[in-house]
């Protein structure tokens, strides 16, 4: 991935660039410090690592009383951050990979997501499951999936999903602020992307898109990594006179739909980039919302990229082949415009690497 | 230790009420307007009493989708559980949960959940966030043998064992899952009460029909856990008397002998302590009598309460998924 986007600031104007761990890191720090009702848990939280460095130097600051290692016990421990939310507390729970996360589905979609509504609005779950979306380095078939779409698909969960460091500070922030459970989607490959983050506490809105990159002739909807690569391929495009509008989601879940709206009744023309598997995902969710809402809008069909709907394959030769590249993207906005464009000469990779920068060394 | 005159008549009153309330809502069931399953505790009933006596008012209970003797127990509101049966806006979730989501914040009767194990660690939650703030105060969650058989309860335990957390498992060993026995699955040589144990619970094993000794039990595990020993088990042995849900008898069905059934009865919780009271001369007949007909009538009043109440509207329905 290049790495020449990563200074887009997203909030308050700073001057200050950190890596998106260092944002995760803030944000936890601010918010415990701000309400005592924080605590923070996670297999690995105050280990040498501090899950990729987000939790590092928590418990020396906040103690072992609120950032604690955790059995491996996902299901229980969701339930047990469940009954602490229930009484008054605001947990974050912090899984290594999402993968992981399904051995707590159930605790997750039958208490969690369900508590509010089920007792007629008496008690509510603030609770924040941070949930890390590994890509590349062969990680394979258990540990690289991003299962987005099947949290959104549950009512009273949101689904937040970051890209900039900017983002990843002040949407970690709100989740923390939320009254209700957020699954907090993490993508890897940001880990070591800089930007301008403001220095103090500040929250971002959730169900709130942003309109990353400004143009007038397709919109282009994505999020995290996807959203990176979209901005890339639009940089390249310029030379050939196509001006691309991205739109970063930021939340998948409550969507905004009136952003995306918005900016297809201006280009009347729409990509949809999925960060997960496109089939019955985010994206198919995107589209149809867009079929249904901005029909009149379109001026042509419209396109979806992401994942096929296999298992992620873990030898490098196989996963090349698996994320879309820069010239798929290019190809796909070719196709919506009806123009012929060769990637190869507007100097698109049309092999995907399996590390986002140079700083990224395996095993992970 | 023997059980004061009071205390014994407070445990009698209060199994008698479940016992009623329970079978008078069998009947009214019969109608068909309390559209909702039910599953009714008539047989269990020395178990929630045993344990909610021994409670003091700034302890939370959990429980699960066998939940009436439990919210009755500890002082739920009954028109608003029967509001909730029948589907109302005056119930007691408003009528989006039903039979198994009661709950009455008042009375710290923090939810029902009818997915088998689920409050388990939600309770030691509740346990583990009291501990964090310092409050006085034990949680206590209610689920069934089959509860035992997920991995929810070990992960639970585990964990209450390892922060020495101020949770009580009260686990009501029915012998049965639906229609399948205890022997099919587990082992017969295990114990669940012995399997706490293993895991760093301190437990032990009562007579489930036996209100006394259940509550003698809880208050001295209760003790244990306030003065800082971590969490405790009881496994109570008891016996539901219908079918797993529903308000009929489904002994025909053959999955439980005749004779198992009649055999509990004679130990039945409730008319047992009855003829031993009566016997001792705590209460009389007439007394007993004029009890039954109170409940009977504080039922009717509960039903009539709920069918009075409105429906919910249907702009409800959207409502209370998120929390503002």
């Amino acid at each position: 991935m290049r790495n020449n986007h990563n200074k887009k600031e997203c909030g308050p104007k700073g001057k200050r660039l950190i890596t998106f761990t260092a944002a995760i890191n803030e944000a936890l720090i601010e918010c415990m410090e701000k309400d005592p009702g924080v605590f923070v848990m996670g297999l690995g939280a105050p280990d040498p690592k501090g899950v990729f460095g987000t939790t590092l130097g928590l418990q020396k600051r906040f103690g072992t009383g609120r950032v604690f290692d955790m059995p491996i016990s996902e299901n229980a421990m969701t339930g047990v951050a469940i009954g602490a939310a229930i009484s008054g507390m605001r947990p974050v729970m912090a899984h290594q990979r999402a993968d992981f996360v399904l051995m707590a589905m159930d605790q997750i979609v039958n208490s969690a997501a369900k508590w509010h509504y089920m007792y007629g609005g008496q008690a509510s779950v603030p609770l924040t499951i941070r949930t890390v979306v590994g890509r590349g380095w062969g990680q394979g078939p258990q540990h690289s999936q991003n299962f987005q779409a099947l949290f959104a698909q549950v009512p009273g969960l949101k689904v937040v999903a970051p890209t900039t460091p900017c983002e990843a500070k002040g949407l970690l922030t709100a989740s923390i602020e939320e009254n209700n459970p957020v699954i907090f989607v993490e993508h890897r490959w940001l880990s070591n992307q800089m930007g301008d983050v403001p220095e103090g506490y500040y929250s971002m809105p959730l169900g709130k898109a942003n309109v990353m990159r400004k143009g007038s002739d397709i919109t282009v909807v994505a999020s995290m990594d996807m959203a990176l690569e979209a901005m890339v391929v639009a940089d390249g495009l310029l030379s050939s006179g196509i001006s691309v509008e991205v739109v970063n989601l930021r939340t998948v879940k409550p969507l905004d739909a009136e952003t995306i709206l918005g900016s297809v009744a201006k280009t009347g023309r729409l990509v949809v980039m999925d960060s997960s598997w496109y089939e019955f995902g985010v994206s198919a969710e995107i589209a149809a919302v867009v079929a249904e809402k901005g029909f009149d809008s379109l001026k042509a069909k419209v396109r979806r990229l992401g994942l096929p709907s296999v298992p992620t394959p873990t030898s490098p030769a196989l996963a090349g082949h698996y994320y879309p590249s820069e010239a798929d993207i290019c190809l796909a906005i070719g196709d919506v415009l009806g123009v012929r464009l060769n990637p190869r000469k507007l100097g698109f990779k049309d092999v995907v690497g399996d590390v986002p920068d140079e700083y990224f060394k395996g095993p992970f | 230790m023997r059980t004061g005159n009071n205390k014994r008549l407070a445990f009698y009153l209060e199994m008698l009420r479940i016992r009623v309330i329970e079978e008078e809502l069998v009947r009214y069931y019969a109608e068909q307007e309390m559209r909702c399953p039910v599953h009714f505790c008539i047989g269990q009933e020395a178990v929630p009493v045993g344990v909610c006596q021994a409670l003091g008012g700034a302890d939370t209970i959990m429980s699960n989708h066998r939940s009436h003797g439990h919210y009755l127990a500890r002082g739920g509101d009954l028109r608003r559980m029967v509001a909730e049966l029948y589907g109302r806006e005056t119930g007691c979730a408003s009528g989006k949960g039903g039979s198994m989501h009661l709950i009455d914040r008042s009375v710290n009767f923090l939810g029902a959940t009818s997915i088998v194990a689920d409050t388990i660690p939600i309770a030691v939650g509740v346990a583990f966030a009291n501990k964090l703030r310092r409050r006085k105060s034990v949680s206590v969650v209610f689920f069934g043998d089959g509860a035992t058989e997920e991995g929810l309860f070990y992960e639970s335990l585990n964990f209450a064992a390892l922060h020495r957390l101020p949770v009580f498992f009260v686990c009501e060993n029915n012998l049965y899952s639906v229609y399948s026995p205890l022997n099919v699955r587990q082992p017969a040589s295990r114990n669940i009460y012995k399997v706490a144990r293993s895991l760093g619970v301190e437990s032990s094993r009562v007579n489930g029909n036996d209100v006394e000794a259940v509550n003698r039990a809880s208050a001295s595990a209760l003790r244990g856990i306030r003065r800082g020993r971590g969490p405790y088990l009881l496994e109570a042995m008891t016996y539901r008397y219908l079918e797993h849900c529903g308000p009929n008898c489904d002994i025909e069905l053959g999955y439980r002998a005749k004779e198992e059934l009649e055999q509990w009865k004679k130990a039945d919780p409730v008319a047992a302590y009855e003829r031993k009271l009566i016997r001792e001369s705590v209460i009389s007949k007439d007394y007993a009598l004029k009890a039954r007909n109170r409940i009977i009538k504080e039922v009717g009043e509960a039903v009539r309460y709920a069918k009075s109440s409105a429906y919910p509207e249907a702009d409800r329905l959207m409502m209370d998924v998120y929390a503002q």
